[in-house]
């Protein structure tokens, strides 16, 4: 069991997801919502830190979040999960505990 | 009071995150209503605004998106888009709502009052100003 790890800040905007891919337990999931699902596209600034992020974390991101921003799934960075609010409480009950990155 | 002033309203943050976005949209549609000259500037977050295709039934917010399409007929002129933000966030102009504008007395039409342009373009936007209004 690890730590689920949630960022709800526009990684452009504020430097939350950056601390959150700093200070996470290698192994521990980095679900994104709100605004934080900006993260989760294609071809930003910071999707070189979410790439890389990858290859020690399991990286999640609410489709209704995404969705109500006008980005299409096509948009998302191939190997992030999309989820759902039955996802997201699947994810919450099956890790140790949620740590926010507000 | 008949002096008429540039109005700019300088938009900065993401929709449904927070609620600047929809605050300056109510803002906008109410100074509409003096006669004034209105441009909106969007930078930083403030881009996602205009993204098309926005769908809020998932979470639940209601939907202001189309909203925006509506703002040449309440006479916004300009609606300035920052290129240096939008590239930051993988986005073109291809990606962004269009409004149109139409003078009802006079005839004239813009197809499209949303325009992208250079940080020099919007510094000038902004020292043009009379008045900027911050979201």
């Amino acid at each position: 069991m690890s730590d689920l790890h949630t960022v709800n800040k526009s990684p452009l905007d504020k430097n939350a997801l950056d601390s959150c891919l700093r200070l996470a337990a290698a192994g521990s999931a980095i679900l994104l919502i709100e605004d934080g699902v900006y993260a989760a596209v294609k071809g930003t600034a910071v999707e070189g830190r979410i790439r890389e992020a990858m290859g020690a974390h399991k990286v999640y991101a609410l489709g209704p979040d995404l969705k109500a921003r006008g980005m299409k799934d096509d948009r998302v960075i191939d190997g992030i999960t999309l989820i759902d609010y039955a996802g997201f409480v699947d994810l919450v009950v099956s890790t140790d505990k949620v740590q926010a990155w507000l | 009071m008949s002096e008429i002033k540039n109005f700019l309203y300088l938009n900065r943050r993401a929709p449904y995150g927070t609620i600047y976005a929809w605050e300056s949209l109510e803002v906008v549609l109410i100074g509409a209503a003096f006669d004034q000259k209105v441009s909106l500037l969007f930078a930083d977050e403030g881009v996602y605004q205009l993204v098309k295709g926005q769908d809020t039934a998932g979470i639940q917010m209601k939907n202001f998106s189309a909203t925006y399409r509506t703002l040449g007929d309440y006479g916004v002129r300009h609606m300035y888009v920052d290129r240096k933000s939008l590239e930051e966030r993988g986005l073109t102009e291809a990606d962004l709502v269009e409004v149109a504008w139409e003078d009802m007395e006079s005839d004239d039409a813009v197809d499209n009052i949303v325009e992208v342009i250079d940080s020099a373009q919007a510094a000038e936007v902004l020292a043009g100003a009379d008045v900027v209004f911050s979201f």
